[in-house]
Parts: C-alpha cells; sequence; structure tokens
C-alpha cells in the first residue's frame, strides 16, 4: 500500500496536552514522524522583564502543573548562587522532601495515565486513588495542593512540625503498601507486557546520542541523574539511579515505578536527618552575571540559564524543560512502530506540553 | 485467581470516595483557600500590591480603599507574608462560587484625627 499521511493531535484521546505529530504510514506501520509544536505558548519566560526576580519565583512554578515546586526550586537555586546566598541546611532538606512527594505523586499520575492510553482502566483509577494521599500532605504542609509555592530566595516559606513528620511518615507508609500491591500488575501482568514490550525501543547510542534525559535516558541503560550533582541535600543522602536496559515502553514503565519507592525512601531519610535550624535566610541585593542550574524534575533534567543586571528585573530567563530534549527520542522510537502503539509510545516519555512551550 | 482476593476486598472495605457535596472533609489548617483583608487594622502600605505576582491587588491610600480581584488571585500568599500589620489573612475555606465576576471592594474607615476614643466609635456606628 502507499505510503499515507496521518495526522496524530493536537487532539486526541490520549494526549492531556495538544501535540501535533504527522505521521507518515505505509500497511500501518509508521515510518516517520514529524511534530509540530507552539499550540499553549504563554510567554512566561517574557515576562521576567515586567516582574521582580521575587514574584518570578510564583510564575516559574506555573510552567509545569505536575512539577512546581521543582521549577521553583531550580530557579531558586539559580539565584542564591547569583546571589552568594548561603542556604539554611534545614531548609535543604525540607526542599528534597517536598521534591520527592513531588516525584511519587507525578509518577503514580504518569502511571494511571499509561495504564489507560492501553485501556486499563482500573490500574489508572487505583494509582490515581493513591496519589490522593500526596495530595493532601502537600496541601496540609504547604497550603496548596498542586502550586505549593513554598519556595523563595533563601529558604523555603513553612516548616515541617514534628507531628506533620510523624504523619507523613505514617501516610508514606500507606503508600508504599499499596504501591507494593501493584507491583504484580504494573510488572508481571500479561495485557501490561503485551502492549508495552518492545514497543517503542530506544537503544543505549541513540539515548546519548539525542540527548534524551531521565527515565528515558535511564530506561535506555544509562545511569545518570541529574540528583547525583548533588543539589539541595541530595549529596548527604543515600540514593543511586534507578536503570534499566530494555530501552522499550515497558522499560520506562519500570523505571517510573522503582522510582516511586525510591522517592518513598528519598522523603523518609531527609524526614529522619532533619537537622534543626533557621529555615530561610534574609536576602539582600540584586542578582548580577549569568547562571546556568540543573535540578532532576520527574520527566528529567531541568535547565534554567538565569541573567541578572544588578536590577530587580532580569535580563534573560531560559527554560529548557525535560520534554523539549526527549522529543528528539521520541521521533526516534517512532519508525517501525503499529499505528495503534503510537498513543502508548508518545505517553511513554510523559510529555508536558505545557512546560515545553512555557 | 488473584482478582479474588481483590474483589472481595473491595466488597468489604469503606467506599474510598465521599458522598460530596453532603458529606465535605475538613480543611486543614494551613491550606490558603481565600484571601481575606482585616481593613479597620490595614494602613494602605501597599506593599501587598508591590509584592503580588499576579498584580491582583490594588491599593489606593488616600481613598483609603483596597481592592482585590479575587478570579486573578493565585492564592500564593505573599501578600499575608510582607503584611506589616497582619491584616491580610487566609482562610481554609474555598471561596464560594459565583456567576459574576465580582471584586473584593473595601473601604477602610477615616483617618483617625486625633479624635477622642468615645467619638471613633459612634464614626463606626454610623457608617455599619
Amino acid at each position: 500500500m502507499a505510503r499515507t499521511i496521518l495526522p496524530f493531535g493536537p487532539q486526541h484521546p490520549v494526549l492531556p496536552e495538544p501535540i501535533h505529530l504527522t505521521l507518515e504510514i505505509e500497511d500501518e506501520i509508521v515510518k516517520s514522524a514529524v511534530p509540530a509544536l507552539g499550540y499553549v505558548h504563554r510567554g512566561l519566560e517574557k515576562l521576567c522583564e515586567i516582574r521582580d526576580f521575587h514574584q518570578m519565583i510564583q510564575i516559574v512554578e506555573r510552567v509545569c502543573g505536575i512539577c512546581s515546586k521543582i521549577h521553583a526550586m531550580c530557579y531558586c537555586q539559580g539565584l542564591e548562587e547569583l546571589m552568594g546566598v548561603e542556604v539554611p541546611r534545614r531548609a535543604k532538606y525540607l526542599r528534597v522532601a517536598w521534591s520527592e512527594l513531588h516525584r511519587i505523586h507525578s509518577h503514580l499520575l504518569w502511571i494511571g495515565l499509561f495504564a489507560d492510553a492501553f485501556g486499563f482502566e482500573s490500574l489508572f483509577m487505583q494509582c490515581w486513588r493513591i496519589r490522593e494521599r500526596i495530595m493532601d500532605i502537600n496541601e496540609a504542609t504547604t497550603g496548596n495542593r498542586v502550586v505549593v509555592s513554598v519556595n523563595v530566595v533563601g529558604g523555603v516559606r513553612r516548616d515541617l512540625s514534628k507531628e506533620h513528620q510523624t504523619w507523613i511518615g505514617e501516610q508514606l507508609k500507606l503508600v508504599e503498601k499499596e504501591v507494593l500491591a501493584l507491583k504484580s500488575t504494573i510488572v508481571s501482568d500479561y495485557t501490561v507486557k503485551r502492549r508495552t514490550q518492545g514497543v517503542g525501543v530506544l537503544t543505549k547510542d541513540q539515548a546519548h546520542q539525542l540527548g534524551a534525559v531521565g527515565p528515558v535516558l535511564r530506561a535506555s541503560g544509562w545511569a545518570q541523574d541529574a540528583r547525583m550533582l548533588g543539589y539541595a541535600a541530595f549529596d548527604e543522602l543515600e540514593f543511586a539511579p534507578v536503570v534499566e536496559y530494555d530501552g522499550d515502553c515497558y522499560a520506562r514503565l519500570v523505571v517510573r515505578f522503582r522510582e516511586v519507592l525510591q522517592s518513598v525512601d528519598l522523603v523518609r531519610q531527609a524526614l529522619s536527618r532533619l537537622p534543626e535550624g533557621d529555615i530561610n535566610v534574609p536576602v539582600k541585593g540584586k542578582p548580577k552575571g549569568e547562571v546556568i542550574t540543573r535540578v532532576e524534575q520527574p520527566r528529567g533534567e531541568l535547565l534554567y540559564y538565569i541573567k541578572g543586571n544588578d536590577t530587580k528585573f532580569l535580563d534573560r530567563l531560559r527554560i529548557r524543560t525535560p520534554t523539549f530534549a526527549n522529543i528528539p527520542p521520541l521521533l526516534a522510537m517512532l519508525p517501525g512502530v503499529e499505528l495503534a502503539d503510537v498513543p502508548v509510545v508518545v505517553l511513554s516519555i510523559d510529555p508536558c506540553i505545557s512546560c515545553t512551550e512555557r | 485467581m488473584f482478582m479474588t482476593k481483590n474483589v472481595i476486598k473491595n466488597l468489604l472495605c469503606k467506599s474510598a470516595t465521599r458522598m460530596y457535596p453532603a458529606v465535605t472533609r475538613e480543611p486543614f489548617a494551613g491550606f490558603r483557600g481565600m484571601l481575606e483583608n482585616a481593613i479597620d487594622v490595614c494602613i494602605f502600605c501597599k506593599k501587598c500590591q508591590l509584592s503580588c505576582p499576579s498584580q491582583c491587588i490594588k491599593v489606593d491610600l488616600k481613598a483609603r480603599t483596597w481592592e482585590c480581584d479575587p478570579f486573578a488571585c493565585v492564592y500564593c500568599g505573599v501578600c499575608v507574608d510582607v503584611c506589616p500589620v497582619a491584616s491580610l489573612s487566609m482562610r481554609a475555606t474555598y471561596r464560594p462560587v459565583t456567576a459574576e465576576r465580582e471584586m473584593i471592594f473595601m473601604q477602610g474607615p477615616p483617618k483617625a484625627v486625633k479624635a477622642k476614643a468615645g467619638e471613633k466609635k459612634e464614626e463606626k456606628k454610623e457608617e455599619e
């Protein structure tokens, strides 16, 4: 049969956000894919010219609805480096605790959406039910479910009381128990394996050459994680990146599933070693100079470039989100995939399009 | 076979959802649901207006008014942190839904010009 052009998106049942792929198809096998972005551009980077650098914290949080805390943390780290602010140790540990809670709920959300992509509705339901416990922790400790607004330049805004710490410990025990109850379904279920194993393979060399980040990179056999840089308090916590070697959708699922358990462990470590002291330091002066900071988002490595000019407005703020880096690997995964598997492959990189277009 | 255990568990355990709106959960203590201003305490210093990332607050010192657009407010709580007299606060319940776009408009009491305590109280009563 001759080659056909099939548009995939921008509105598609499996896509939470709009991305358009022009698929070239021959006998229901994808031959090539061309992406088109720009449906949800909001111009958040430009706002740094009319909002001062403290107000930008709340704006960069809204780049991504799922990992808001981690965006703000990356931005604050950059400014702290520029202004020479030493963050108190307690604040660093609290930042780790909240960012790992965000990772847990982001991964649970993704596992649910991924299960939904291949029609496993009850797994979707279970994952989102477990996620609700993390959302409750966020709401009780930070004051909001999703956009938590706990970061300031120089530390964090809220402290965790002893009661909150024990309550989080109890909730995490339940989360761990419930996630482990899903393990047999996620890791060894026939339906899940049939739809994901061997689909959308990204080889180790391809992952490196195309600059994949995050779980996509680690599922292809690379032990790289921006948390290994030791930002915040990660240098003092025991942590080893989760690696899988197959590079297919199944490997990416397993990496994220294991990272949920790893993050539960990291939150526990951070809370058990929480040092006493202040949670923030007063900040004086204005940012001047350039800086690049990197942190690990649930989707991969997040990069901020900040240029200050000694006024309260920044000269330039550039945000490179993990999904932007993972689109070239996605285009390498698609050729050779059956049309029915395209939604599964697209979702396996955990696309966050609003992040990408900012 | 692994389903049997799950089915029995689901039959016996409590429902995971709530019969909303008949049953609601108590809000958590530190939740930021609604921005409130104790206008009698407010000194109209404009600190909240200047720090607000969504620029939803307008303060007029001369007219002694404080205005907030609740639809633009992002409930970050920065204004509450910077308020020098703690007149701003966050209530832990959500703002009720409305069909019309309304501003929260607050008119402060006129500036007390060295008046006696008794006269002040009378003035307030008249305003009400």
